[in-house]
Protein backbone atom coordinates (compact mmCIF):
# COMPACT_ATOMS: atom_id res chain seq x y z
CA UNK A 1 0.00 0.00 0.00
CA UNK A 2 2.67 2.64 0.69
CA UNK A 3 4.53 1.01 -1.86
CA UNK A 4 2.54 2.04 -4.82
CA UNK A 5 2.24 5.97 -2.95
CA UNK A 6 5.86 6.40 -3.09
CA UNK A 7 5.53 4.89 -6.34
CA UNK A 8 2.92 7.77 -7.65
CA UNK A 9 4.63 10.18 -5.81
CA UNK A 10 7.92 9.94 -7.92
CA UNK A 11 5.54 10.02 -10.88
CA UNK A 12 3.38 13.18 -9.48
CA UNK A 13 6.40 15.53 -10.69
CA UNK A 14 6.67 13.93 -14.26
CA UNK A 15 2.89 13.16 -14.86
CA UNK A 16 1.93 16.58 -14.09
CA UNK A 17 4.72 18.56 -16.54
CA UNK A 18 3.44 15.94 -19.11
CA UNK A 19 -0.25 16.44 -18.41
CA UNK A 20 -0.53 20.46 -17.96
CA UNK A 21 1.85 20.86 -21.25
CA UNK A 22 1.33 17.71 -23.16
CA UNK A 23 -1.94 15.54 -22.90
CA UNK A 24 -4.34 18.41 -22.35
CA UNK A 25 -3.24 20.57 -24.86
CA UNK A 26 -3.36 17.32 -27.58
CA UNK A 27 -6.72 17.54 -26.32
CA UNK A 28 -7.58 21.02 -26.48
CA UNK A 29 -5.60 20.99 -30.25
CA UNK A 30 -8.61 18.68 -31.48
CA UNK A 31 -11.13 20.72 -29.49
CA UNK A 32 -9.70 23.74 -31.23
CA UNK A 33 -9.92 22.34 -34.21
CA UNK A 34 -13.57 22.11 -34.07
CA UNK A 35 -13.93 25.81 -33.62
CA UNK A 36 -13.17 29.49 -35.35
CA UNK A 37 -10.93 30.48 -33.27
CA UNK A 38 -9.18 33.40 -34.31
CA UNK A 39 -7.91 36.88 -33.11
CA UNK A 40 -11.38 38.11 -32.39
CA UNK A 41 -11.76 35.21 -30.27
CA UNK A 42 -8.11 35.90 -28.95
CA UNK A 43 -9.48 38.93 -27.93
CA UNK A 44 -13.38 37.80 -26.58
CA UNK A 45 -13.47 34.48 -25.75
CA UNK A 46 -17.63 35.38 -26.59
CA UNK A 47 -16.57 35.78 -30.17
CA UNK A 48 -15.59 31.81 -29.96
CA UNK A 49 -17.88 29.41 -32.08
CA UNK A 50 -18.26 25.61 -32.46
CA UNK A 51 -17.73 25.15 -35.86
CA UNK A 52 -17.59 21.25 -36.13
CA UNK A 53 -15.85 19.30 -38.67
CA UNK A 54 -16.01 23.26 -40.50
CA UNK A 55 -12.57 23.84 -40.60
CA UNK A 56 -11.02 20.62 -41.92
CA UNK A 57 -14.01 20.54 -44.78
CA UNK A 58 -12.59 24.22 -45.41
CA UNK A 59 -9.00 22.72 -45.67
CA UNK A 60 -10.02 19.88 -47.82
CA UNK A 61 -10.84 22.95 -50.71
CA UNK A 62 -7.96 24.86 -50.14
CA UNK A 63 -4.80 24.44 -52.82
CA UNK A 64 -2.21 25.36 -50.30
CA UNK A 65 -3.22 22.54 -48.20
CA UNK A 66 -2.55 20.10 -50.97
CA UNK A 67 0.56 22.14 -52.06
CA UNK A 68 2.13 21.43 -48.69
CA UNK A 69 0.79 17.95 -48.46
CA UNK A 70 2.22 17.42 -51.65
CA UNK A 71 5.97 19.19 -51.09
CA UNK A 72 6.13 17.14 -47.59
CA UNK A 73 5.20 13.77 -49.51
CA UNK A 74 7.70 14.83 -51.68
CA UNK A 75 10.26 15.49 -49.03
CA UNK A 76 9.38 11.78 -47.33
CA UNK A 77 9.33 10.15 -50.29
CA UNK A 78 12.36 11.16 -51.65
CA UNK A 79 14.81 12.39 -48.27
CA UNK A 80 14.03 9.30 -46.15
CA UNK A 81 15.12 6.21 -48.47
CA UNK A 82 18.22 9.07 -49.58
CA UNK A 83 19.24 9.06 -45.78
CA UNK A 84 18.75 5.66 -45.05
CA UNK A 85 20.60 4.73 -48.19
CA UNK A 86 23.11 7.32 -46.59
CA UNK A 87 23.36 5.48 -43.09
CA UNK A 88 23.68 1.98 -44.20
CA UNK A 89 25.87 2.73 -46.65
CA UNK A 90 28.69 4.63 -44.20
CA UNK A 91 27.36 2.11 -41.41
CA UNK A 92 28.29 -0.87 -43.78
CA UNK A 93 31.81 1.06 -44.39
CA UNK A 94 32.50 1.44 -40.78
CA UNK A 95 31.56 -2.13 -40.12
CA UNK A 96 34.05 -3.11 -42.79
CA UNK A 97 37.12 -5.15 -41.39
CA UNK A 98 39.51 -3.22 -43.84
CA UNK A 99 38.36 -0.14 -42.43
CA UNK A 100 41.08 2.10 -40.80
CA UNK A 101 40.57 4.77 -38.03
CA UNK A 102 37.32 3.88 -37.25
CA UNK A 103 36.27 5.58 -34.38
CA UNK A 104 37.50 9.14 -36.06
CA UNK A 105 35.40 8.50 -38.82
CA UNK A 106 32.31 8.11 -36.44
CA UNK A 107 32.94 11.08 -34.21
CA UNK A 108 32.90 13.10 -38.47
CA UNK A 109 30.41 11.42 -40.11
CA UNK A 110 28.33 11.82 -36.82
CA UNK A 111 28.85 15.59 -36.16
CA UNK A 112 26.02 16.87 -38.21
CA UNK A 113 23.90 15.29 -36.20
CA UNK A 114 24.63 17.34 -33.29
CA UNK A 115 24.43 20.89 -34.96
CA UNK A 116 21.80 23.24 -34.94
CA UNK A 117 19.52 23.13 -37.71
CA UNK A 118 19.35 26.71 -37.80
CA UNK A 119 22.81 27.36 -37.93
CA UNK A 120 23.82 24.69 -40.39
CA UNK A 121 20.75 25.81 -43.02
CA UNK A 122 22.32 29.16 -42.90
CA UNK A 123 25.77 27.77 -43.70
CA UNK A 124 24.00 25.53 -46.60
CA UNK A 125 22.42 29.13 -48.00
CA UNK A 126 25.73 30.17 -48.65
CA UNK A 127 27.07 27.56 -50.01
CA UNK A 128 23.87 26.86 -52.16
CA UNK A 129 24.11 30.87 -53.45
CA UNK A 130 23.71 30.95 -57.02
CA UNK A 131 26.28 33.65 -57.48
CA UNK A 132 29.20 32.83 -54.65
CA UNK A 133 28.32 29.79 -53.78
CA UNK A 134 31.32 26.77 -54.06
CA UNK A 135 28.75 24.45 -55.27
CA UNK A 136 28.15 26.49 -58.26
CA UNK A 137 31.87 27.38 -58.07
CA UNK A 138 32.45 23.32 -58.24
CA UNK A 139 29.96 23.10 -61.28
CA UNK A 140 31.69 26.20 -63.19
CA UNK A 141 35.25 23.97 -62.29
CA UNK A 142 33.89 20.68 -64.49
CA UNK A 143 32.33 23.19 -67.39
CA UNK A 144 28.58 22.59 -66.41
CA UNK A 145 25.68 25.33 -65.58
CA UNK A 146 25.53 27.36 -62.63
CA UNK A 147 22.02 26.49 -60.89
CA UNK A 148 19.66 28.81 -58.98
CA UNK A 149 19.43 26.05 -56.16
CA UNK A 150 17.36 28.06 -53.46
CA UNK A 151 15.65 30.28 -56.43
CA UNK A 152 14.05 27.36 -59.01
CA UNK A 153 10.88 26.37 -57.74
CA UNK A 154 12.48 22.83 -59.29
CA UNK A 155 15.43 22.50 -57.47
CA UNK A 156 14.21 24.29 -53.86
CA UNK A 157 13.18 21.01 -53.07
CA UNK A 158 15.93 19.19 -53.77
CA UNK A 159 18.34 20.95 -52.00
CA UNK A 160 16.38 21.06 -48.91
CA UNK A 161 16.43 17.10 -49.25
CA UNK A 162 20.22 17.20 -49.60
CA UNK A 163 20.33 19.45 -46.32
CA UNK A 164 18.40 17.28 -44.65
CA UNK A 165 19.99 13.73 -45.59
CA UNK A 166 23.40 15.23 -44.58
CA UNK A 167 22.29 16.58 -41.28
CA UNK A 168 20.81 13.82 -40.56
CA UNK A 169 22.11 10.51 -41.69
CA UNK A 170 24.32 9.98 -38.51
CA UNK A 171 21.99 8.99 -36.58
CA UNK A 172 20.63 6.55 -38.25
CA UNK A 173 24.01 5.39 -39.02
CA UNK A 174 24.98 4.46 -35.38
CA UNK A 175 21.85 2.56 -35.08
CA UNK A 176 22.50 0.17 -38.46
CA UNK A 177 25.86 0.24 -36.78
CA UNK A 178 25.06 -1.30 -33.63
CA UNK A 179 22.71 -4.18 -35.25
CA UNK A 180 25.50 -4.81 -37.76
CA UNK A 181 27.88 -4.99 -34.94
CA UNK A 182 25.45 -7.53 -33.75
CA UNK A 183 25.36 -9.95 -36.59
CA UNK A 184 27.05 -13.32 -35.35
CA UNK A 185 30.48 -13.51 -37.35
CA UNK A 186 30.11 -17.08 -37.86
CA UNK A 187 27.44 -16.93 -40.53
CA UNK A 188 29.38 -15.22 -42.75
CA UNK A 189 31.95 -17.25 -41.88
CA UNK A 190 29.77 -20.31 -43.04
CA UNK A 191 28.83 -18.52 -46.14
CA UNK A 192 32.68 -17.85 -47.13
CA UNK A 193 32.76 -21.43 -46.55
CA UNK A 194 30.19 -22.08 -48.60
CA UNK A 195 31.21 -20.45 -51.33
CA UNK A 196 29.04 -17.27 -51.58
CA UNK A 197 30.15 -14.24 -52.97
CA UNK A 198 30.20 -10.61 -51.02
CA UNK A 199 26.67 -9.73 -52.69
CA UNK A 200 25.09 -12.59 -52.00
CA UNK A 201 26.51 -12.87 -47.89
CA UNK A 202 24.73 -8.80 -48.19
CA UNK A 203 21.78 -10.34 -49.55
CA UNK A 204 21.27 -13.53 -47.31
CA UNK A 205 22.84 -12.71 -44.39
CA UNK A 206 23.42 -8.60 -43.52
CA UNK A 207 19.91 -7.19 -44.81
CA UNK A 208 17.66 -10.02 -43.17
CA UNK A 209 18.94 -9.86 -39.83
CA UNK A 210 19.63 -6.39 -40.20
CA UNK A 211 15.41 -6.04 -40.82
CA UNK A 212 14.47 -5.27 -37.42
CA UNK A 213 16.49 -2.79 -37.16
CA UNK A 214 15.35 -0.81 -40.37
CA UNK A 215 11.75 -1.13 -39.82
CA UNK A 216 12.39 0.47 -36.37
CA UNK A 217 14.47 3.37 -38.44
CA UNK A 218 12.39 3.66 -41.31
CA UNK A 219 9.64 4.52 -38.84
CA UNK A 220 11.20 6.73 -36.75
CA UNK A 221 12.64 8.33 -39.66
CA UNK A 222 9.49 9.04 -41.86
CA UNK A 223 8.13 10.48 -38.82
CA UNK A 224 10.67 12.81 -38.08
CA UNK A 225 10.97 13.68 -41.83
CA UNK A 226 6.92 14.52 -41.88
CA UNK A 227 7.41 17.43 -39.05
CA UNK A 228 9.84 19.58 -41.25
CA UNK A 229 9.83 22.90 -40.70
CA UNK A 230 13.08 24.82 -39.72
CA UNK A 231 14.67 24.04 -43.09
CA UNK A 232 12.57 25.84 -45.45
CA UNK A 233 12.17 28.65 -42.45
CA UNK A 234 15.78 29.68 -42.49
CA UNK A 235 16.64 28.14 -46.35
CA UNK A 236 13.46 29.61 -48.54
CA UNK A 237 10.55 30.86 -46.28
CA UNK A 238 8.54 28.56 -47.93
CA UNK A 239 9.23 29.67 -51.66
CA UNK A 240 9.91 29.68 -54.46
CA UNK A 241 5.96 29.49 -55.74
CA UNK A 242 5.12 28.02 -52.66
CA UNK A 243 7.66 25.12 -53.21
CA UNK A 244 8.87 24.43 -50.12
CA UNK A 245 5.91 24.84 -47.99
CA UNK A 246 5.30 21.98 -45.40
CA UNK A 247 2.11 21.03 -43.38
CA UNK A 248 4.11 22.23 -40.40
CA UNK A 249 4.94 25.47 -42.24
CA UNK A 250 1.47 26.18 -43.08
CA UNK A 251 0.02 25.32 -39.70
CA UNK A 252 3.24 27.84 -38.31
CA UNK A 253 1.65 30.17 -40.92
CA UNK A 254 -1.96 29.89 -40.18
CA UNK A 255 -1.73 30.14 -36.22
CA UNK A 256 0.74 32.41 -35.59
CA UNK A 257 0.83 35.12 -38.30
CA UNK A 258 -2.76 34.95 -38.86
CA UNK A 259 -4.17 34.01 -35.70
CA UNK A 260 -6.19 30.94 -36.95
CA UNK A 261 -5.70 29.15 -34.19
CA UNK A 262 -9.27 26.90 -35.13
CA UNK A 263 -7.61 25.95 -38.70
CA UNK A 264 -4.14 25.63 -37.68
CA UNK A 265 -5.24 23.16 -35.01
CA UNK A 266 -7.19 21.28 -37.91
CA UNK A 267 -3.74 21.13 -39.79
CA UNK A 268 -2.00 19.79 -36.87
CA UNK A 269 -4.22 17.15 -36.29
CA UNK A 270 -4.40 16.51 -39.87
CA UNK A 271 -0.31 15.56 -40.00
CA UNK A 272 -1.10 13.33 -36.55
CA UNK A 273 -3.37 11.68 -38.67
CA UNK A 274 -0.93 11.19 -41.37
CA UNK A 275 1.85 9.97 -39.29
CA UNK A 276 -0.06 7.57 -37.68
CA UNK A 277 -1.98 6.49 -40.49
CA UNK A 278 1.63 6.13 -42.77
CA UNK A 279 3.16 4.64 -39.61
CA UNK A 280 0.45 1.77 -38.90
CA UNK A 281 1.47 1.00 -42.87
CA UNK A 282 4.71 0.82 -42.90
CA UNK A 283 4.03 -1.65 -39.83
CA UNK A 284 1.88 -4.03 -42.04
CA UNK A 285 3.61 -3.87 -44.76
CA UNK A 286 7.19 -5.01 -43.28
CA UNK A 287 5.21 -7.34 -41.13
CA UNK A 288 3.55 -8.79 -44.09
CA UNK A 289 6.78 -9.17 -45.94
CA UNK A 290 8.57 -10.92 -42.94
CA UNK A 291 6.07 -14.02 -43.02
CA UNK A 292 5.62 -14.37 -47.04
CA UNK B 1 38.77 -8.29 -55.92
CA UNK B 2 42.65 -7.85 -55.22
CA UNK B 3 42.56 -7.30 -51.48
CA UNK B 4 44.99 -4.39 -51.69
CA UNK B 5 42.09 -2.12 -53.76
CA UNK B 6 39.50 -3.07 -51.99
CA UNK B 7 41.20 -1.74 -48.66
CA UNK B 8 41.66 1.63 -51.00
CA UNK B 9 38.07 1.78 -52.10
CA UNK B 10 36.55 1.46 -48.43
CA UNK B 11 38.96 4.16 -46.46
CA UNK B 12 38.88 5.91 -49.72
CA UNK B 13 35.29 6.11 -49.88
CA UNK B 14 35.17 6.78 -46.26
CA UNK B 15 37.70 9.53 -46.66
CA UNK B 16 35.24 10.94 -48.98
CA UNK B 17 32.33 10.60 -47.35
CA UNK B 18 33.87 12.01 -43.75
CA UNK B 19 34.62 15.12 -45.79
CA UNK B 20 31.85 15.95 -47.48
CA UNK B 21 30.17 15.72 -43.23
CA UNK B 22 32.52 17.79 -42.12
CA UNK B 23 33.48 20.35 -45.04
CA UNK B 24 30.75 22.63 -44.96
CA UNK B 25 31.54 23.42 -40.52
CA UNK B 26 35.09 23.93 -42.01
CA UNK B 27 34.26 26.71 -44.33
CA UNK B 28 31.83 28.15 -41.57
CA UNK B 29 34.93 28.33 -39.40
CA UNK B 30 36.98 29.95 -42.40
CA UNK B 31 34.70 32.42 -43.72
CA UNK B 32 33.71 33.60 -40.05
CA UNK B 33 37.39 34.72 -40.42
CA UNK B 34 37.44 36.42 -43.57
CA UNK B 35 37.01 40.55 -43.77
CA UNK B 36 33.49 41.89 -44.33
CA UNK B 37 32.41 40.91 -48.10
CA UNK B 38 35.52 39.17 -49.16
CA UNK B 39 33.40 35.94 -48.65
CA UNK B 40 31.48 37.05 -51.88
CA UNK B 41 33.84 37.65 -54.60
CA UNK B 42 34.90 35.22 -57.35
CA UNK B 43 36.56 32.84 -57.00
CA UNK B 44 34.87 32.38 -53.56
CA UNK B 45 38.11 31.66 -51.25
CA UNK B 46 38.53 28.62 -49.25
CA UNK B 47 40.51 30.39 -46.67
CA UNK B 48 40.65 33.94 -45.69
CA UNK B 49 43.40 36.40 -46.72
CA UNK B 50 44.00 37.94 -43.36
CA UNK B 51 42.15 35.86 -40.91
CA UNK B 52 39.89 38.72 -38.48
CA UNK B 53 38.08 38.55 -36.02
CA UNK B 54 36.07 41.33 -36.67
CA UNK B 55 32.95 39.46 -37.52
CA UNK B 56 33.29 38.23 -33.62
CA UNK B 57 33.51 41.58 -32.46
CA UNK B 58 30.65 43.11 -34.37
CA UNK B 59 28.26 40.38 -33.35
CA UNK B 60 28.65 40.80 -29.43
CA UNK B 61 29.34 44.53 -29.47
CA UNK B 62 26.28 45.44 -32.28
CA UNK B 63 24.40 42.54 -32.43
CA UNK B 64 24.10 41.18 -28.76
CA UNK B 65 25.19 38.04 -29.37
CA UNK B 66 26.33 37.92 -25.64
CA UNK B 67 22.53 38.08 -24.35
CA UNK B 68 21.61 35.62 -27.03
CA UNK B 69 24.14 33.11 -25.67
CA UNK B 70 23.42 33.99 -22.45
CA UNK B 71 19.43 33.07 -23.10
CA UNK B 72 20.52 29.92 -24.88
CA UNK B 73 22.70 28.98 -21.72
CA UNK B 74 20.20 29.99 -19.08
CA UNK B 75 17.08 27.92 -21.00
CA UNK B 76 18.96 24.78 -21.97
CA UNK B 77 20.62 24.50 -18.63
CA UNK B 78 17.05 25.04 -16.66
CA UNK B 79 15.55 22.06 -19.09
CA UNK B 80 18.62 19.67 -18.63
CA UNK B 81 18.32 20.40 -14.47
CA UNK B 82 14.88 19.89 -14.10
CA UNK B 83 13.74 17.52 -16.64
CA UNK B 84 16.82 15.26 -15.16
CA UNK B 85 14.54 15.52 -11.72
CA UNK B 86 11.33 14.60 -13.32
CA UNK B 87 12.78 11.82 -15.84
CA UNK B 88 14.85 10.22 -12.76
CA UNK B 89 12.20 10.05 -10.45
CA UNK B 90 9.44 8.65 -12.95
CA UNK B 91 11.94 6.33 -14.54
CA UNK B 92 12.46 5.03 -11.09
CA UNK B 93 9.01 4.27 -10.27
CA UNK B 94 8.40 2.32 -13.02
CA UNK B 95 11.55 -0.03 -13.33
CA UNK B 96 11.28 -0.49 -9.08
CA UNK B 97 8.79 0.71 -7.61
CA UNK B 98 5.53 -1.50 -8.19
CA UNK B 99 1.70 -0.12 -8.48
CA UNK B 100 -1.67 -1.33 -10.02
CA UNK B 101 -1.43 0.02 -13.88
CA UNK B 102 1.54 0.47 -13.74
CA UNK B 103 2.81 -1.75 -17.51
CA UNK B 104 -0.52 0.16 -18.71
CA UNK B 105 0.40 3.06 -17.87
CA UNK B 106 4.03 3.03 -19.33
CA UNK B 107 2.55 1.53 -22.60
CA UNK B 108 0.25 4.19 -22.52
CA UNK B 109 3.07 6.64 -22.21
CA UNK B 110 5.28 5.08 -24.96
CA UNK B 111 1.89 4.57 -27.22
CA UNK B 112 2.19 8.91 -27.08
CA UNK B 113 5.59 9.37 -28.35
CA UNK B 114 3.47 8.89 -31.89
CA UNK B 115 2.06 12.20 -31.53
CA UNK B 116 4.04 14.94 -32.98
CA UNK B 117 5.01 17.87 -30.38
CA UNK B 118 3.74 20.10 -32.70
CA UNK B 119 0.09 19.18 -32.32
CA UNK B 120 0.29 20.24 -28.23
CA UNK B 121 1.58 23.90 -29.55
CA UNK B 122 -1.19 25.95 -30.26
CA UNK B 123 -3.48 25.22 -27.28
CA UNK B 124 0.14 25.46 -25.64
CA UNK B 125 0.37 28.86 -26.33
CA UNK B 126 -3.22 30.12 -25.31
CA UNK B 127 -2.50 28.07 -21.93
CA UNK B 128 0.42 29.98 -21.62
CA UNK B 129 -0.68 32.93 -22.75
CA UNK B 130 -3.80 33.46 -20.28
CA UNK B 131 -0.48 32.14 -17.52
CA UNK B 132 1.16 35.51 -18.52
CA UNK B 133 4.05 33.39 -19.22
CA UNK B 134 4.03 34.14 -23.04
CA UNK B 135 7.88 35.75 -24.15
CA UNK B 136 9.41 34.98 -20.47
CA UNK B 137 12.08 32.28 -19.99
CA UNK B 138 9.62 30.19 -17.86
CA UNK B 139 7.42 29.94 -21.22
CA UNK B 140 10.59 28.50 -23.16
CA UNK B 141 11.38 25.93 -19.79
CA UNK B 142 8.56 24.24 -18.84
CA UNK B 143 7.16 22.53 -21.26
CA UNK B 144 10.40 20.50 -21.59
CA UNK B 145 10.55 19.93 -17.80
CA UNK B 146 9.62 16.15 -18.50
CA UNK B 147 9.81 14.07 -21.47
CA UNK B 148 8.74 11.07 -22.74
CA UNK B 149 11.66 9.78 -24.21
CA UNK B 150 13.61 10.63 -20.79
CA UNK B 151 11.74 8.52 -18.73
CA UNK B 152 12.07 5.54 -20.90
CA UNK B 153 15.68 5.70 -21.25
CA UNK B 154 15.86 6.10 -17.22
CA UNK B 155 13.56 3.17 -17.13
CA UNK B 156 15.55 0.84 -18.86
CA UNK B 157 18.72 1.45 -17.38
CA UNK B 158 17.32 1.42 -13.86
CA UNK B 159 15.60 -1.91 -14.55
CA UNK B 160 19.46 -3.65 -14.33
CA UNK B 161 19.70 -2.49 -10.64
CA UNK B 162 19.05 -5.83 -8.61
CA UNK B 163 16.05 -5.91 -6.42
CA UNK B 164 18.02 -7.40 -3.75
CA UNK B 165 19.91 -4.10 -2.70
CA UNK B 166 16.65 -2.04 -2.63
CA UNK B 167 14.95 -5.30 -0.08
CA UNK B 168 17.89 -5.09 1.58
CA UNK B 169 18.02 -1.37 2.54
CA UNK B 170 14.20 -1.52 3.14
CA UNK B 171 15.00 -4.08 6.02
CA UNK B 172 17.15 -2.18 7.39
CA UNK B 173 14.62 0.35 7.44
CA UNK B 174 15.57 2.95 5.26
CA UNK B 175 12.71 5.53 4.14
CA UNK B 176 11.70 5.38 0.23
CA UNK B 177 13.63 8.74 -0.54
CA UNK B 178 16.71 7.47 1.05
CA UNK B 179 16.99 4.68 -0.91
CA UNK B 180 16.03 6.59 -4.21
CA UNK B 181 19.15 9.23 -3.29
CA UNK B 182 21.50 7.24 -1.63
CA UNK B 183 21.11 3.61 -3.09
CA UNK B 184 20.10 4.31 -6.19
CA UNK B 185 21.14 7.82 -7.73
CA UNK B 186 24.84 6.68 -7.20
CA UNK B 187 24.39 3.48 -9.79
CA UNK B 188 21.97 5.94 -12.05
CA UNK B 189 25.02 7.99 -12.82
CA UNK B 190 26.14 6.91 -15.91
CA UNK B 191 22.42 7.92 -17.60
CA UNK B 192 22.24 10.93 -15.52
CA UNK B 193 25.58 12.52 -17.73
CA UNK B 194 23.64 10.52 -21.12
CA UNK B 195 20.49 12.56 -19.83
CA UNK B 196 21.82 15.59 -19.04
CA UNK B 197 23.94 16.04 -22.70
CA UNK B 198 21.02 14.40 -24.48
CA UNK B 199 18.33 17.03 -22.93
CA UNK B 200 20.94 20.00 -23.33
CA UNK B 201 21.57 19.51 -26.73
CA UNK B 202 17.67 18.86 -28.20
CA UNK B 203 17.43 22.23 -26.24
CA UNK B 204 19.91 24.33 -27.04
CA UNK B 205 18.71 22.73 -30.95
CA UNK B 206 15.22 23.15 -30.76
CA UNK B 207 13.82 25.94 -32.83
CA UNK B 208 9.26 25.63 -33.54
CA UNK B 209 9.12 26.13 -29.56
CA UNK B 210 11.11 29.15 -28.82
CA UNK B 211 10.21 30.67 -32.15
CA UNK B 212 6.34 30.56 -31.04
CA UNK B 213 6.66 31.64 -27.10
CA UNK B 214 9.78 34.23 -27.34
CA UNK B 215 8.67 37.37 -28.86
CA UNK B 216 10.61 39.48 -27.79
CA UNK B 217 14.43 39.74 -29.10
CA UNK B 218 15.45 40.59 -25.49
CA UNK B 219 14.82 36.70 -24.95
CA UNK B 220 15.96 35.21 -28.09
CA UNK B 221 18.14 32.34 -27.82
CA UNK B 222 20.85 31.55 -30.82
CA UNK B 223 18.82 29.80 -33.01
CA UNK B 224 16.14 32.29 -33.35
CA UNK B 225 18.68 35.59 -33.59
CA UNK B 226 20.78 33.54 -36.09
CA UNK B 227 17.02 33.22 -38.10
CA UNK B 228 16.47 36.79 -37.56
CA UNK B 229 19.57 38.18 -38.39
CA UNK B 230 19.42 35.56 -41.60
CA UNK B 231 16.60 37.41 -42.81
CA UNK B 232 18.20 41.10 -42.42
CA UNK B 233 21.77 40.84 -42.58
CA UNK B 234 21.47 38.01 -45.36
CA UNK B 235 24.36 39.76 -47.74
CA UNK B 236 26.44 39.86 -44.70
CA UNK B 237 27.86 36.30 -45.56
CA UNK B 238 31.37 36.41 -42.87
CA UNK B 239 28.87 37.63 -40.12
CA UNK B 240 26.35 35.48 -40.48
CA UNK B 241 29.14 32.43 -40.60
CA UNK B 242 30.48 33.94 -37.11
CA UNK B 243 27.27 33.35 -35.64
CA UNK B 244 26.83 29.88 -36.71
CA UNK B 245 30.07 29.02 -34.97
CA UNK B 246 28.98 30.62 -32.05
CA UNK B 247 25.76 28.61 -31.84
CA UNK B 248 27.05 25.34 -33.22
CA UNK B 249 30.47 25.50 -31.43
CA UNK B 250 29.41 24.89 -27.68
CA UNK B 251 27.31 21.46 -29.03
CA UNK B 252 30.21 20.72 -30.76
CA UNK B 253 32.29 20.93 -27.79
CA UNK B 254 30.19 19.09 -25.53
CA UNK B 255 29.74 16.27 -28.07
CA UNK B 256 33.07 15.62 -28.58
CA UNK B 257 34.03 15.69 -24.76
CA UNK B 258 31.05 13.07 -23.93
CA UNK B 259 30.51 11.81 -26.66
CA UNK B 260 30.40 7.80 -25.54
CA UNK B 261 27.44 9.07 -23.03
CA UNK B 262 25.56 10.25 -26.25
CA UNK B 263 25.95 7.69 -28.51
CA UNK B 264 25.13 5.20 -25.61
CA UNK B 265 21.73 6.77 -24.83
CA UNK B 266 21.20 6.88 -28.71
CA UNK B 267 21.60 3.49 -28.40
CA UNK B 268 19.00 2.17 -25.49
CA UNK B 269 16.92 4.54 -26.50
CA UNK B 270 16.14 2.85 -30.27
CA UNK B 271 17.64 -0.15 -30.04
CA UNK B 272 15.62 -2.02 -27.52
CA UNK B 273 12.88 0.35 -28.72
Amino acid sequence: MSRARTAWLFLTPALLVLGVFFFVPVLGALGLSLTDYDLYALADLRNLRFVGLHNYWELLQRPLFWTALGNTFYFVVVGVPLSIGASLGTALLLNSPLARMKSFHRTVLFAPVVTTVVAVAVIWRYLFNTRYGLVNHALAVLGLNPVDWLGDPHWAMPTIIAFAVWKNFGYNMIILLAGLQAIAPELYEAARIDGASRWRQFRHITLPMLRPTMVLVMVLTVAGYFQLFAEPYVMTEGGPLQSTVSILYLMYDDGFKWWNFGVASAVAFALFGIILAVTVLLLRLTRRGATA
Amino acid sequence: MNPRLARWLVNGALFGCAAVAVLPLLWMLSASLMPAGSASSLPPPLLPAQPTLDNYRALFARAGMGRYLLNSLVISGAIAALALVCNLMAGYAFAKLRFAGRERLFRALIGALLIPAQVAMLPLFLLLKYAGLINSYAGAIVPGMATLFGIYLVREFARSVPDELLEAARIDGAGEWRIFVQIMLPLLKPIMVTLTVFTFLAAWNDFMWPLIVLTGQEHYTLPLALASLAREHSEDTELMMAGSVVTVLPVLVLYLALQRHYLQGLLLGSVKG
